[in-house]
């Protein structure tokens, strides 16, 4: 990745986001207060305020209320946005599916929180990991800057006419939304040029009366959701292909669907998603000074899950170590079941272990992440815990 | 008339008003208009993939959004420019209950829209249970009548007095039974700048339990009987009620339904009866409605 510094400031990482958005020319914004996710929101109600940004702002009495306004302003032929964390998302829930099964191509910037109860601000990304299934595109953020340019990305992937999904750009509540760092704001004009107007499929017309939202019996409900399930295959090379556009346009990238650090050699690899990556990218750089083989895969997408991708980039690893801030209470965790499953069916024999950690904003610092590799050379020569709570303050239990 | 904008070959049942009640919202509405539907009867009678009944474009999301839905329907016709009609058509279940918080949303916000419930008084498209719009002693198959009980324990919500405490500009009452009225009412609420609400009694064959051919006759009898007065209110005042030439007796609305059979069977609810009656005649004082 390459940054011009000239252009760089030191903004607000939701000022930054907010930025994108008004980039991106929604013409209806929808959302409803939910801290860490309120300073994007408020960055946004400012652009408009100031005439900066021409989008219809609606103040809604919830996030249920706020994603379905959306719902109709696609149908009309708007493009929409809207962001939220946790309880929000959670409470969004049916409207998540209602979304993607109409197939529409919204963008929504989610902070990742915790999940109450108890009550949590803080983060993790219980939330996003939560809603893995409900049809939407994941893109995992490791910075404000990623955060920034996938959600640019984004409208360009779920607009797409042959993937018509909307997609969740997913960064970490409070290390990434309130942080101050420097960032390179996009270019309005590149943007444009980037991401033309939207072009809806179908819309709701009296000259052309459609009808949007029919119901649908067993003789077709399976291959609504079959074509909603190809066109998310179909998005992971889309996700590649505008990852590359992108890198054309303003010199950055980060991989599509995944990126590698010190990964070729590695015979230990950490794979994991969101910002803690900076952190283990330090543990990874100190290690790596001291001779141990190291190397860390980030998965960008989430959903669609790259099977082939991972299969391909892991395929050298002697252990992996699967490091998620989520838990599939009465499971494991969602990464670390999915790579297993992805692992399954393959010739790839590599031990696979998993921790949950940094749970309601609990720090993951470069000790833990040794001790996390520590634990995953040990398990080469045989498994111990296939799954643990990293850190876990027995004292208190 | 021209082709009604609600094809046929729907699914609803014989004998139900709410085809009748949307065709003539739609004749009066007129073909440049958008519909949005929540869950419910109507959706799953008048959708079923690949067909549709819908010859005006139409929406439907989920059960408790379709005031969300449609608000971003009418800021994003403004934004283009369009001068169409945004009317939301759902039942008493989307309207008084669980779409309640979004449909407060969307008035207090003051979007141009239009929302009609045609008013079943139950859940009937899940098998009549209890609603918020069931009215007090009717028997649904979650206020069943019974050895403990005389039916619903509650009297119907007010909704039309929500509406006009979020300061809707025209809210009014209608009935399947009186279409000169539905269709002038649907008018005057488009010609409104802001949103409107019109709620209109429409009796349901299986919850309600009546022989098919009853239908509008039962309708009348639920506005002769002064228990579905027809008002119409604009910016807050009450400036229109339909008089009654001839009062029925509430026994006579009551009577032709299965879902108060039980009132007529017990001695005991006699006194529910004088309940029913002392309602009626609250209405018929407090809207002047017998000259």
């Amino acid at each position: 990745m390459s940054n011009n510094t000239a252009n760089m400031k030191v903004v607000e990482g939701s000022y930054a986001v907010a930025h994108a958005v008004m980039c991106c020319r929604p013409d209806v914004i929808s959302a409803y207060p939910i801290t860490p996710q309120t300073h994007i929101v408020e960055n946004l109600s400012q652009m408009v305020a100031d005439g900066e940004l021409d989008s219809e702002f609606l103040t809604v009495d919830s996030e249920f209320s706020a994603l379905s306004v959306l719902v109709g302003a696609c149908a009309a032929g708007g493009r929409g946005y809207s962001s939220t964390t946790s309880q929000g998302l959670a409470l969004m829930y049916e409207v998540l599916y209602n979304v993607s099964g109409l197939r529409m191509p919204l963008v929504m910037n989610v902070a990742n929180r915790a999940m109450g109860a108890p009550l949590n601000i803080w983060n993790d990304q219980q939330d996003a990991i939560g809603a893995r299934d409900v049809g939407w595109i994941q893109i995992y953020a490791e910075n404000v800057q990623e955060s920034v340019d996938a959600t640019l990305q984004a409208y360009k992937i779920a607009e797409d006419a042959q993937i018509r999904t909307p997609v969740m750009v997913c960064m970490d509540g409070f290390v990434l939304t309130h942080v101050y760092e420097p960032v390179e704001l996009l270019d309005k004009q590149k943007a444009r040029e980037f991401l033309p107007d939207y072009q809806p499929a179908d819309i709701l017309d009296p000259a052309h009366p459609k009808t949007f939202g029919a119901f649908a019996d067993p003789s077709t409900y399976t291959e609504f959701r079959y074509q909603q399930f190809e066109a998310q295959i179909k998005a992971l090379a889309k996700i590649e292909q505008v990852a590359r556009e992108f890198e054309d346009s303003f010199g950055r990238y980060y991989g599509g669907l995944l990126d590698g650090y010190f990964l070729d050699d590695a015979e230990v690899v950490i794979v994991t998603l969101g910002s803690v990556i900076g952190t283990i990218k330090d543990a990874i750089d100190a290690m790596r000074s001291e001779g141990k083989k190291v190397g860390l895969l980030k998965v960008r997408s989430y959903r669609p899950f790259p099977v082939q991708a991972l299969r391909k980039a892991l395929k050298d690893a002697s252990v992996i170590a699967v490091i998620e801030k989520d838990v599939a209470i009465g499971g494991e965790a969602g990464l670390v079941t999915d790579l297993k499953a992805a692992f399954y069916n393959s010739s790839i024999r590599v031990p696979i272990i998993g921790f949950t950690a940094g749970l309601g904003g609990r720090d993951i610092t470069v000790k833990d992440i040794r001790k996390i590799v520590a634990k995953a050379e040990a398990a080469r020569k045989g498994i111990e815990s296939e799954f643990e709570f990293l850190n876990l303050r027995t004292e208190i239990l | 008339m021209d082709k009604s904008l609600l094809a046929p070959g729907h699914r609803a049942c014989a004998g139900c008003a709410m085809p009748t009640t949307i065709r003539l919202v739609l004749d009066a509405a007129g073909p440049n208009t958008i519909v949005v539907s929540p869950t419910g009867c109507l959706e799953v009678t008048t959708t079923p993939f690949p067909e549709s009944s819908w010859c005006v474009p139409w929406l439907h999301s989920l059960f408790e959004n379709a005031s969300a839905a449609a608000s971003g329907v009418e800021v994003m016709l403004k934004r283009r420019g369009k001068d169409t009609n945004v009317v939301i058509i759902g039942g008493d279940g989307s309207t008084f209950d669980i779409g309640m918080g979004s449909n407060s949303g969307m008035f207090e916000r003051g979007h141009k829209i239009l929302y009609v419930c045609y008013d079943n008084e139950a859940y009937m498209n899940t098998g009549v249970q209890r609603s918020g719009s069931t009215p007090f002693s009717a028997h649904t198959t979650t206020t069943p009548s019974g050895s403990q009980s005389r039916g619903n324990p509650r009297p119907k919500k007010d909704m039309p007095a929500i509406a006009l405490a979020h300061g809707v500009p025209y809210v009014a009452t209608a009935s399947v039974a009186y279409p000169v009225d539905l269709r002038r009412k649907v008018k005057k609420a488009l010609q409104v700048n802001g949103p409107s609400y019109i709620q209109v009694n429409a009796p349901c064959i299986t919850g309600w339990t009546f022989d098919a051919g009853t239908m509008i006759e039962l309708a009348r009898l639920a506005v002769e009987s002064g228990l579905w007065p027809l008002l119409e209110y604009e910016s807050g005042e009450l400036v229109g009620v339909k008089k009654i030439r001839r009062p029925k007796p509430v026994e006579e609305y009551l009577k032709l339904q299965g879902r108060y059979k039980h009132l007529f069977k017990k001695t005991e609810c006699a006194d529910v009866l004088g309940q029913i009656k002392a309602m009626a005649e609250a209405n018929m004082a407090k809207y002047n409605l017998v000259d």
